[in-house]
């Protein structure tokens, strides 16, 4: 069900909307939270149908606030409100209200907002892009549990990542952060079927890119070791290696889609780590509405920690473009290949040195 | 045993090495099992093409299965490992309950096996062994193996002295073997303790995991989470309050070809022993100091000593077979009538018991359990029914259509909590009428929610106990059934009710002779 509504106000919104749950033949409504999308006529699209995905996982109310301030002084001075309302199949599970800002009211979005989230529901703010430099202080961030930001559309993305750090307020997320769950998760897996130390990491994965940044990172705090950061033609994160003693362990995704694990003492073994859609990574931010400490620690660490690999920074300007990164790959390739005949000769040695060591304790 | 790799014991939470990349405040991490595999007895039957192999598929595609992960069938059957690759491939694109993904396929084809051979072909147990230690080395399973017993029990025998004669029961060090086993545990207590002690002869008690796969399901985890996550429900949560609970579960279907294995076994074995002792026990328990497997089991077991039997089993339980009628359109034939039940037959397809607890929360407050086959709708509930107020201030017609508060779990289909409450009629005059206020699972919460074979298969890899009986609970549960099984053998034989309907009259009248009624699912 589509209602329209032109020049309006909250509180005929709200009416609206309960008529279309009337009309649907029910009157509890089992949302869980209000999901506000603040954005522009351009991404509203994909941003909505992102939403309408994940609400499949997580009934919600769905506010898209879409600014239009006008092009001409005539359009900027007409205050005005319109609202599309979206009910029943049209919304997924739940409603979608699409919000139509005009003139000076584009200023006070909260004032239409506030009126409309689900009583006693958690609210969480989406910035699909140009998000606030500080999100929490957004006067419709502040009204959220929940600020999820994505620092990917950012003109500079990794100096967005610094910005981030800078207005940190418990709560904020970042899809950069989002996207390398199935990295971090599968890192962690690794970790887990034996204790080793590690001793350094190298991280490849286009520029631009700051979930790269996250992850190295994300790494460098939990570890307590140099990061390597290597430039590569992507897609996304393209490999990890964990340098131990013993040998690489080495999860390398290529392609964007299979990914290969490679450890010490083990045959290479294949995972699934596919890039995944927008609306599973809101799905996923939904899922917890509490603050993401480790994405703090993370993203509050400074950028510069990542080393670019020594002959790199010599033969490459910090600043790699696009363009040039392909041959940026080669070398990465040449270099994870350099370490290849040690680590099989350390690989072979591994069994021997793991019955000293039980004979030894 | 290694010192590297602390031993692990079935009552234990999974173990926790010191990964410094994982933090509890770390909740976006999963939980993804250690390399192992899975082997699958009776890879060719029912259950694993609809729930096993799909439920694999699924973790894996919620990237929950470590990478490497390996899957071997074992059946009759003269299969390639690419014949059964591709009967996998079918079932998941059939019944997995997440997309179907090109690239998680890849990763799991890589690790399937297949052996072929009988129960008591020791070349086919050889070749098994020799397609673990392959997969050690091609998959890194780390000698870690799950054997999935999908296969009648009285194969079970036969099939754990084969693992123990060709070594798959030992572990290699650091490694473990765990054995799965699906219901029917034995068919009374002695049959019960008989299996147990074969299975245990060959797996240590810790390593051995009951399949009951109510246990499974999110909405009987969340019996735990209502009851000891809230404050509102805990303090009417006793004889003070409660009047009576009512536990059914309920099939619209008959026996189907299911006759060779369900004629002489019954009802109240097949459900009421184990689904709907477990439904109760979660339902009476005391709150367990903390959600460890050992507290969790402690808690249950004292809940089921407590459990006291009626006098007159003759007054307070009923059994039943479902004769010809209509079932929602369709005219169906009677249990006596159905190809390969003896027309003599005695087994029941409706069972209706009333227990007691003797503790001090529950004296006095009956459970009512119940199951069948061919009854109105297919329906699992818990049905909480509490006192009526002591005093209504209203006079007597202002509240002739009020019934008792109730609080209904609903376990299955259309999963959710109602609560039944008396409110007033609109309008001039004063009246109070039933309403109910309803929580909805696919409403509120994910529709994608693990299905119970995902979260169980899962756990076994993990080793995490919580949610399977152990063989202490499997024997009080006989304890409990087997003297009315008795009574039920010497005494009568099952009244007849007609199909699609909510039983026989006799149970309605078992319940009327204490005051009650049974509430209509």
């Amino acid at each position: 069900m589509k209602i329209d509504l032109t020049d309006t106000t909250s509180s005929k919104i709200n009416a609206a909307l309960m008529d279309a749950r009337r009309a649907g033949g029910s009157t509890a409504a089992g949302m869980v939270l209000t999901l506000v999308i603040v954005t522009d006529e351009g991404s509203a699209y994909d941003a909505l149908k992102a939403a309408n995905d994940a609400s499949r996982e997580h009934p919600s109310r769905t506010l898209a606030v879409i600014k239009r301030a006008g092009r001409s002084p005539r359009a900027r001075a007409e205050t005005k409100l319109d609202a599309e309302i979206l009910a029943g199949t049209d919304a997924g599970s739940g409603e979608t209200v699409i919000l139509r800002m005009h003139g000076e009211l584009v200023a006070h979005a909260q004032s239409v907002v506030l009126p409309l989230l689900l009583p006693d529901a958690p609210v969480v703010v989406w910035w699909p892009e140009n998000a606030p430099q500080h999100p929490a202080q957004d006067p419709l961030g502040a009204i959220a549990q929940r600020r999820i930001t994505d620092a990917v559309t950012a003109e500079s993305p990794v100096g967005q990542l610094a910005q981030r750090a800078a207005s940190y307020t418990p709560g904020d997320t970042d899809l950069a952060w989002t996207r390398i769950t199935g990295w971090r998760s599968m890192l962690a897996a690794a970790l887990d079927q034996r204790p080793v130390e590690i001793t350094s990491a190298v991280v490849e994965g286009e520029s631009y890119n700051p979930s790269v940044e996250l992850l190295g990172l994300w790494l460098t705090t939990r570890l307590h070791i140099p990061v390597e950061r290597v430039v590569t033609g992507g897609p996304g994160i393209t490999s990890v290696t964990l340098r131990t003693k013993g040998g690489d362990i080495v999860l390398d995704r290529p392609d964007g889609l299979m990914g290969t694990l490679s450890m010490p003492g083990a045959p290479d073994r294949q995972v699934a780590l596919k890039r995944r859609e927008t609306s599973e990574l809101i799905a996923e931010e939904l899922r917890r509405l509490d603050p993401d400490d480790i994405y703090a620690a993370a993203v509050r660490t400074p950028v510069e920690r990542l080393r670019e690999p020594a002959a790199e920074t010599a033969s490459h300007a910090p600043v790699i473009e696009a363009a040039v990164a392909a041959p940026a790959r080669v070398t990465a390739k040449v270099s994870a290949k350099a370490p290849d005949p040690a680590k099989k000769a350390v690989a072979k040695k591994a069994p021997a040195k793991r019955a000293t060591k039980k004979a030894g304790s | 045993m290694s010192n590297e790799y602390p031993e692990v014991e079935q009552g234990d939470p999974p173990l926790v090495p010191s990964n410094p990349l994982r933090d509890p405040a770390d909740r976006r991490l999963p939980r993804i099992a250690g390399p192992s595999g899975l082997v699958i007895f009776g890879v060719t039957g029912d259950l694993s093409r609809k729930k096993l192999m799909p439920a694999i598929y699924d973790l894996a595609n919620r990237g929950l299965l470590p990478p490497g992960f390996s899957l071997v069938g074992f059946a009759r059957r003269e299969w390639e490992d690419e014949d059964f690759a591709k009967e996998v491939h079918d079932a998941v694109k059939q019944h997995a309950r997440t997309p179907f993904r090109e690239e998680v396929w890849q990763q799991l084809a890589k690790g399937m096996r297949f052996v072929q051979g009988t129960f008591d072909d020791d070349d086919a147990f050889d070749t098994l062994r020799k397609t673990i230690e392959e997969l050690d080395q091609a998959q890194g399973t780390g000698g870690n193996f799950a054997f999935y017993l999908s296969v009648p029990p009285k194969f079970f025998p036969n099939v754990v002295q084969q693992l123990k004669k060709h070594g798959l029961a030992d572990p290699p060090q650091g490694s473990w073997r765990r054995a799965v086993i699906e219901k029917p545990f034995g068919h009374n207590l002695e049959s019960a303790q008989e299996l147990n002690r074969i299975v245990h002869e060959v797996f240590p008690r810790d390593e051995v995991f009951r399949i009951d796969h109510y246990l499974g399901k999110e909405t009987v985890q969340n019996i735990l989470a209502l009851r000891f996550a809230n404050t509102m429900f805990e303090p009417i949560w006793n004889r003070s309050y409660v009047d009576h609970v009512q536990i059914t579960m309920a099939e619209d279907i008959g026996i189907g070809g299911r006759a060779g294995y369900y004629d002489g076994i019954g009802s109240a074995r097949d459900v009421i022993q184990n689904h709907l002792l477990q439904l109760m026990a979660l339902t009476a328990i005391e709150e367990p100091a903390s959600f460890h497997p050992k507290a969790l089991v402690a808690e249950k077991l004292k809940v089921l000593s407590a459990v006291q039997l009626p006098e007159d089993l003759g007054k307070h339980t009923v059994r039943g077979q479902y004769a010809a009628g209509w079932q929602g359109g369709e005219e169906v034939v009677g249990y006596l009538d159905e190809d390969g039940i003896d027309p003599n037959s005695k087994t029941d397809t409706y069972a209706a018991i009333k227990l007691e607890i003797n503790n001090r929360r529950w004296a006095g407050v009956p459970f009512y359990l119940r199951t069948g086959k061919r009854l109105g709708r297919r329906v699992t509930e818990i049905a909480v029914v509490f006192q009526r107020a002591p005093y209504l201030p209203f006079d007597s017609y202002a509240t002739e259509e009020l019934g008792q508060n109730a609080l209904v779990i609903r376990v299955q289909p259309d999963e959710g909590v109602t609560v039944r409450f008396g409110s007033k009629v609109p309008g001039t005059s004063f009246e109070v009428r039933d309403v109910t206020m309803d929580f909805a699972y696919g409403e509120s919460f994910t529709e994608s929610s693990p299905e119970a074979y995902e979260r169980l298969i899962l756990d076994v890899l993990l080793g995490d106990a919580n949610l399977f009986p152990r063989h202490q609970e499997v024997e009080l549960s006989w304890d409990i059934l087997d003297p009315i099984e008795q009574y039920w053998d010497t005494h009568g034989k099952p009244a007849q009710y007609s199909s699609g309907t909510w039983g026989p009259t006799e149970a309605d009248e078992m319940l009327a002779r204490d005051g009650r009624s049974w509430r209509r699912p």
